[in-house]
């Protein structure tokens, strides 16, 4: 019977349109385990932090919270300098870093794709080469340099440090966007007068704006989430960035671990990241796609 | 004449990055080199020691376990994130709803930092209280909580889980934008010759994707490298020292034993080691810019 229906070109559509359905839904219920498994650790986190203190230490440890509270948050808010000070800690540098980071990309990638400058490529090298030296090898020489100039405890420096990690990526990235810039902009520039200066802030600025976009993306998650070099250079109490607060944290006051509150500085540190990636995720997957094909 | 002026001119827009490069980039990477044959301290003083450092090196047992542990974590890791990247990658590249929004999922941990990742993780594993073992009690994978970071072997796994997680979406997101720029009359042709699925994937995507998958390796297997936070937050460097890394017993050496002058000449051993490893990832590129 099965050999009579695969001689029928009808019923044989018919069996392959089956098999592929099968595929479709087997496809479609792999995703679903896939995207169970990548958030249980974010959602069980979350509802952690929302749990009483209490349940939070709870042993075995529920899913799902019984009581909903937000004392776990306000134990972060209020934890040593309080959270206010480690978030301003970390917006600045973070800030900080992203106006370094645009102040020696932009004018950098302006000149690199729009002069015929003699060098121009060895220069260019040149301020790739960081790429290839791990920065965790360049920070006891930093170290020693900012100690005698105030600048460790202080958000200059570990912006600096930031900075010298972010800006090969960034002069990549925008000498990248000022050399799609088509000519006969510039060219009607030059026409109107315009100096170099002027047709950089006039005409390429707002064409660039893509390209800045992605590197104030980048500098930012990069310097909100980076460890060693807040830890080294980070090193009082009050001048903590947030993951180091969270290391903090978790030592507790007695020596115990206070999960419930570890949990909400997780959820507080992994928040800004996630809202960033959502509303902006052309420009980062963008941007991560032309710096790994540098 | 604007050539002539628009060469100098270019030059000054060059000028604040080639400084600060050259101020926090190139004189550190001097100053370090110079401090690797010192015996400087964080306490202070320095005195020219010669190569006594790298000899010093060469006879740390910590130092080559921390080598021969980060490269084990290395090639552990490397290969695992690659293939399951790439089966993401085969799983999510077409761009219906529900793979659009499996893409998204799978990278959103990438942009969350590794240090709070990493205490995340720390937590899920816990034997009281950490809702992966309970997880995998649940499962019936585990028959009761078991402590992950007594033993080296299974701490190593449970450090693997927590960046497997979090990083996987990195190679996905290249091997896709691969798989994606593939030519699809390559594919429909091979259909109708009647290939099935996963002959397709072996003989088009696979060979297709060589290159994407060498670059995603190299910058993967640097990244590891340089592993610490995942260890200095999960494990500690412990048992007994067993799951230190090479940028970790730096970081012991230099901040907490105070030793500069030994802790650079290390870092100098890792940068040469790190150096070697993206040279060869700029050579694969731009080999592959050529073709």
């Amino acid at each position: 019977m099965t050999a009579i229906s695969h001689d029928l070109p009808a019923e044989r559509g018919v069996a392959v349109g089956a098999a592929k359905a099968r595929s479709t839904y087997l496809v479609a219920a792999v995703c679903i385990l896939v995207i169970a498994m990548m958030l249980f650790p974010l959602a069980v986190s979350f509802f952690a932090s929302i749990k009483t203190p209490q349940e939070a230490v709870a042993v075995p440890p529920n899913y799902l919270p019984h009581t909903l509270s937000l004392e776990n948050y306000l134990k972060v808010y209020n934890y040593q300098a309080g959270l206010p000070t480690y978030l301003f800690n970390s917006l600045s540098v973070a800030f900080l870093t992203i106006g370094f980071c645009l102040a020696l990309a932009v004018p950098a990638g302006y000149g690199l794709a729009r002069f015929p400058l003699p060098g121009k490529e060895a220069i260019f090298l040149f301020l790739l080469a960081s790429l290839m030296i791990p920065y965790q090898a360049l920070l006891t020489p930093l170290y020693l340099m900012f100690a005698p100039l105030g600048l460790t405890n202080s958000y200059v420096g570990l912006a600096i440090v930031h900075t010298v990690l972010q800006l090969p990526f960034s002069i990549y990235l925008m000498r990248h966007s000022f050399e799609s810039v088509p000519r006969e902009l510039e060219e009607a520039a030059i026409m109107d007068g315009c100096s170099s200066l002027q047709a950089l802030l006039k005409v390429f600025l707002p064409a660039v704006r893509p390209g800045m976009v992605t590197v104030v993306l980048f500098a930012f998650i990069q310097s909100w989430n980076e460890f060693i070099a807040a830890l080294i250079f980070m090193g009082k109490e009050t001048s903590f960035t947030v993951p180091i607060m969270l290391v903090a944290v978790r030592l507790g006051r007695f020596g115990t671990v206070d999960w419930g509150a570890l949990q909400a500085g997780i959820i507080i540190a992994i928040v800004p990241c996630v809202a960033i990636y959502v509303l902006l995720q052309r420009y980062y997957v963008s941007g991560l796609l032309s710096g790994a094909v540098k | 004449m604007n050539a002539v002026r628009g060469r100098y001119i270019g030059l000054i827009y060059l000028v604040p990055a080639v400084l600060f490069v050259a101020v926090f980039v190139a004189y550190p990477l001097g100053r370090l080199v110079w401090l690797s044959l010192t015996n400087a301290s964080l306490l202070g003083g320095a005195r020219y020691d010669g190569f006594k450092n790298y000899i010093r090196a060469f006879n740390d047992a910590t130092f080559w376990t921390s080598l021969l542990f980060t490269i084990k974590y290395t090639l552990t890791i490397t290969p695992i994130l690659m293939g399951l990247g790439f089966l993401a990658a085969l799983l999510t590249a077409e761009n219906t709803p529900l793979k659009k929004f499996t893409r998204g999922v799978i990278f959103l941990p990438v942009v969350i930092g590794l240090g709070t990742s990493s205490l995340l993780w720390w937590w899920l594993f816990d034997q009281q209280v950490g809702l992966f073992n309970r997880a995998l009690v649940d499962l019936g994978i585990l028959s009761e909580p078991i402590v992950w970071f007594t033993q080296a072997d299974l701490a190593l796994w449970a450090v693997i889980i927590s960046v497997v997680w979090k990083v996987v979406g990195f190679g996905m997101i290249l091997f896709i934008a691969n798989i994606q720029g593939i030519d699809k009359e390559i594919n429909e042709a091979a259909m109708i010759d009647g290939a099935g699925y996963w002959q397709r994937v072996a003989r088009i995507v696979l060979p297709l994707s060589y290159r994407t998958i060498l670059l995603a390796t190299l910058i993967s297997a640097i990244g590891s490298m340089l592993a610490f936070e995942q260890f200095y937050i999960m494990t500690n460097g412990n048992p007994q020292g067993q799951t230190f890394t090479s940028v970790y017993w730096i970081y012991q050496n230099s901040f907490v034993f105070f030793k500069l002058g030994y802790g650079s000449a290390l870092s100098v051993i890792l940068t040469v080691i790190i150096v070697l490893g993206t040279a060869m990832q700029i050579m694969l590129t731009r080999r592959g810019e050529g073709t």
